[in-house]
């Protein structure tokens, strides 16, 4: 042994010098090099380009932050902030106290027919916003089905619906499923034995509340408000249809950049819209960093016992809630089918024709669901490839680190934000860098379906990507080195065994992709180009001119093809799960 | 050993994460054919000695060298090693059959070679007929046999596994460990197990590494590291030990505790110290030998403080008087029949003998600080 010792010269240690001939390697570093390209001229560049027209003039000489000062100097314009601020924190209000009662009655109770009070309540998760202010229109406008005292058999309503109450309401209800989802998964996470040892230690109801269940799901609760705060804060779509004369940001950015043609001061508004969210954003991921090392390792699931009144108190509130949420969505369906609300009530295809509005029509339903499809098909791809090269390679882990956070980023880009910042960035003929003219690669995509597709993916990136890397977690970190090891190139083992088993958060990735490609509004409406009209762009548009009720029908329309598209989902995933029952059940 | 027939040499390997040092000046050989344990406590440094073996770290210094060829730059898939981890990573989506056939079909084999290959495997490890069940429909110990399988469908140079029992239970365990160890010797591959269970060490290993703290410490055959630990650490963290601290050198092969005098004849550099350097005296607790009547050296007075039931034996606290305030304390294991033969009692004077050849003496400075006066593992 004391042989060997002398021939260890020191070795070149360096790691630049430690070339690894191994074209596997080279073959990630190549991708995740792509995929940093990618995000780079999606995401950072756009931006930065978003950011820059903030700080110049219309005929673009550097400003500084004199269009700030303008702004802020300006209450017209700089109510907005206020404005918004008050809406969003009222629906996040709204929306989490009601989705914290919906939730506990949905995992902490033993009131029947969970499923079905679940999925009534994701509903929302399918509609434009546009319609949950047409909804509201409908029953709470000057000609609406309260306010009339349904059609004047009862006493009316007013609950003054132009301005901040339509917002709230609007904004409640697209919330709502949100803080459902992500608070029933908090109150799911629990461990029983806590409970048993309060219990034990003789704490009351309200004291277990106060020490155990609220300690317990606080990083979910502030999950829930962040997420409530900057999906109200962005919103553009419910706000357009019942903001009346209260402006808000994300109507300011509309109304500059499409009514004004003022690019600057949409810049600054943008930006403006863009600082809290990416303050709550960063809240959030602190917080959220933190909660890693609060969860047991093994925890007893709590198993909910019945208790009569305490039930039947629930159910009666969820049974009210699905019901307001059943009603406002049914509401919209019989409107598209009146004649003329509220004078002839004979029902019909009437304004299905789509003859004689503006949008589109048809044409424009189907240019959606095929950018809808291209955007499920292409996002899903990038984004679980995405998630496979940050969460399952071991090359480059700087570039990963970057990767990943410009992954979770768009999460606190609004939709306005990205579709502005597109138009600067792919809109731009070129850029003269140091005195050279530098001609736009990209120019080409712009106003084509391509620029449409992209900024779909980069709008719902963050939520697939976050779903595709739980469920690469949850594999084994060692399937990668076991196939290395037995030189099985690692394309391989992603097809034979990373797909299939993720199989199930793929295609719910699919069909996030696709449902919320179908429903906004807020991106595309500064990116489609009049010979490619969209559904929902249509329904905004057939709004401004006043045809309500065919935006009401291409909303229904909308909501229809995300429901079929749903029940395809739990048809493919159910099939799945039968037949890989035989290896996923344990 | 003769160059010619080692068959891995890994030399000075030290691999740093960042400014944490998790291995450090490693080096050892192996023969062609040799199994080869690592033990240590978790956190040692083991499992990342056995990865950077197998191309799955880049050692921060050091090579490795497989039959006199360097391959410290080679990545896993160019090594040809087969790897079993501890969560056995079967594919959960293949069955039994395609998870050990999975590294076999980019050999370019024909299909019905790789079936009949397979369903020898299946035979070797016992799992015949089990090849349709997917992983979750097998127990934990037919899914480590499968792992096992796929790892040496590949004809491995080199099989690697990083504790593959320690998700078993006790029963399940004891069985696999004399398959795997039947297994290797009749396949011949060279073989490197990271444990932390010291049991299995001895019963698997032709020799055993022992890590500590990144550095390895000792480097022997079973009944090496277990009759001859080379440090203190190494002593108690396989089986158990009793120190007495505060010894001092009197002479070469004498020392002393209190009014005791012990004769010590296999000092292990201990001879090199100079007379009156504080030392430790360390025996195994198997080893104190309980008798009555006749004189031999090394005898101590002792009184029985308690005594713990195990069964076969019990393991007695011993008191020796005239130690000082707090008292030096031995444990005993002593047959349950001898025991009841001596009538042996709480708070009985019993007179211990300690075999001149199985003492240990190790200078104080080096007792690691978990170690601290009387304590035993």
């Amino acid at each position: 042994m004391t042989t060997a010792m002398v021939s260890i010269a020191p070795a070149p240690s360096s790691r630049w010098f430690r070339v690894v001939l191994d074209r596997e390697s080279w073959l990630k570093r190549l991708l995740i090099l792509l995929l940093c390209i990618w995000l780079l001229t999606v995401v950072v560049l756009p931006l930065s380009q978003l950011l820059s027209k903030s700080l110049t003039d219309p005929q673009g000489q550097f400003v500084g932050l004199a269009n700030y000062i303008y702004y802020f100097k300006t209450p017209a314009l700089s109510n907005a902030l206020l404005n918004s601020i008050f809406v969003s924190t009222a629906t996040t209000g709204v929306a989490v106290t009601l989705g914290f009662l919906f939730a506990y009655a949905l995992t902490r109770t033993t009131i029947p027919a969970k499923g079905f009070f679940k999925g009534l309540a994701m509903m929302p998760l399918f509609a434009p916003t546009l319609l949950n202010g047409i909804a509201l229109i409908y029953l709470f406008g000057r000609k609406g089905l309260i306010t009339r005292g349904f059609f004047g058999f009862m006493p009316g309503l007013d609950i003054n619906l132009y301005g901040p109450v339509g917002i709230i309401i609007s904004e409640s209800l697209f919330t709502f499923p949100q803080a459902v989802l992500i608070l029933s998964i908090a109150l799911k996470a629990t461990d029983a034995r806590l409970y048993e040892a309060a219990e034990s230690l003789g704490a009351g109801h309200v004291r277990t509340f106060f020490t155990v269940t609220l300690p317990g799901i606080k990083f979910g609760l502030l999950s829930a408000v962040v997420v409530c705060f900057i999906l109200a804060f962005t919103d553009f779509g419910a706000p357009k249809v019942v903001g009346g004369n209260f402006n808000i940001l994300a109507t300011d950015i509309y109304k500059q950049v499409i009514g004004q043609q003022n690019f600057t001061m949409g810049a600054v508004v943008s930006v403006v819209l863009l600082i809290p969210t990416v303050i709550a954003f960063i809240a959030d991921r602190l917080i959220q960093r933190r909660q890693v090392a609060s969860i047991a390792a093994k925890s007893v699931p709590l198993i909910p016992v019945p208790n009569r009144w305490r039930d039947l108190l629930y159910l009666g509130f969820c049974s009210m809630t699905t019901l307001i949420i059943i009603g406002f969505y049914m509401t919209a369906v019989f409107a598209s089918l009146v004649k003329v609300w509220p004078y002839h009530l004979n029902l019909g295809f009437w304004h299905y024709h789509f003859t004689g509005t503006g949008g589109g029509g048809y044409a424009a339903f189907f240019n959606s669901l095929r950018m809808s499809f291209y955007s499920a098909a292409a996002g899903t791809a990038i984004t679980f490839s995405a998630a496979y090269l940050i969460e399952k390679t071991r090359q480059m882990k700087s570039l990963r680190q970057t990767a990943y956070f410009l992954s979770i980023l768009p999460l606190a880009l609004p939709g306005l934000v990205i579709g502005l910042a597109y138009i600067f960035f792919f809109n731009a003929s070129g850029w003269t860098v140091a005195g050279a003219f530098i001609p736009n690669p990209l120019n080409f995509i712009y106003a084509t379906m391509a620029i449409l597709v992209v900024s779909n993916i980069v709008h719902f990136f963050s939520v697939s990507f976050l779903t595709a890397t739980t469920a690469l977690k949850q594999m084994d970190r060692e399937f990668e080195t076991v196939s290395a090891s037995m030189g099985v190139p690692f394309v391989k083992t992603f097809t034979r065994v990373t797909v299939p088993v993720c199989l199930p958060a793929i295609l719910e990735i699919g069909m996030y992709y696709f449902v919320n490609s179908m429903a906004t509004v807020s991106a595309v409406i500064f990116l489609y180009s009049a010979d490619l009209p969209l559904a929902s762009v249509a329904v905004a548009n057939m709004d401004d001119a006043g045809d309500i009720a065919p935006a009401c029908a291409m909303s229904v329309l909308i909501v229809a093809a995300n429901i079929g598209v749903r029940l395809i989902y739990g048809f493919l995933t159910s099939g799945i799960r039968r037949r890989s029952q035989s290896w996923a059940a344990r | 050993m003769g160059s010619e027939e080692i068959y891995l040499k890994a030399e000075a390997l030290t691999k740093r994460f960042g400014p944490f040092t998790a291995l450090s000046d490693v080096s050892f050989e192996m023969r062609r054919g040799e199994f080869l344990c690592v033990l240590g406590p978790s956190g040692c440094g083991k499992t990342t000695l056995l990865r950077v073996v197998a191309g799955l770290e880049h050692q921060s210094e050091g090579k490795v060298f497989i039959e006199n060829r360097d391959v410290s730059q080679l990545p896993v898939s160019k090594r040809n090693v087969g790897i079993v981890f501890q969560s056995y990573a079967l594919f959960p989506n293949l069955s039994a059959r395609s998870n050990i056939a999975y590294g076999l079909k980019g050999q370019g084999k024909n299909r019905q070679a790789i079936r009949r290959q397979v369903d020898e495997l299946l035979e070797l490890v016992g799992l015949q007929g089990m090849g349709r069940k997917y992983p979750a429909q097998l127990s934990g110990g037919q899914q480590q046999r499968v792992a096992l399988a796929r790892a040496i469908a590949v004809s491995p140079d080199l099989l690697l596994l990083d504790e593959p029992l320690s998700a078993l239970d006790a029963k399940v365990r004891i069985m696999l460990r004399g398959e795997i160890r039947h297994l290797q010797q009749r396949l011949g591959v060279t073989t490197i197990m990271v444990t932390h269970d010291q049991e299995e060490a001895l019963t698997m290993a032709d020799r055993i590494l022992v890590i500590d703290n990144g550095r390895l410490v000792q480097n022997g055959t079973p009944h090496e590291i277990y009759d001859n630990p080379a440090t203190p650490f190494v002593a108690a963290f396989i089986g158990a030990m009793n120190f007495l601290p505060h010894v001092t050198k009197i002479g070469d092969g004498l020392y002393g505790l209190g009014e005791h005098r012990f004769s010590v004849t296999g000092e292990n550099g201990s001879r090199n110290l100079p007379n009156g350097t504080q030392v430790t005296i360390a025996i195994r607790p198997e080893d104190v030998m309980v008798q009555q009547t006749r004189a031999e050296p090394n005898t101590l007075p002792t009184r029985v403080k308690a005594m713990e039931y195990r069964g076969p034996m019990f393991r007695l606290n011993l008191q020796v008087p005239g130690t000082g305030p707090n008292g030096a304390h031995l444990e005993a294991d002593v047959p349950a029949e001898k025991v009841r033969r001596l009538n042996i009692r709480p708070e009985i004077k019993l007179p211990v003998f300690l075999p001149l050849d199985r003492l240990r003496v190790y200078d104080s400075r080096l007792l690691p600080h978990n170690i601290s006066g009387d304590s035993r593992i």
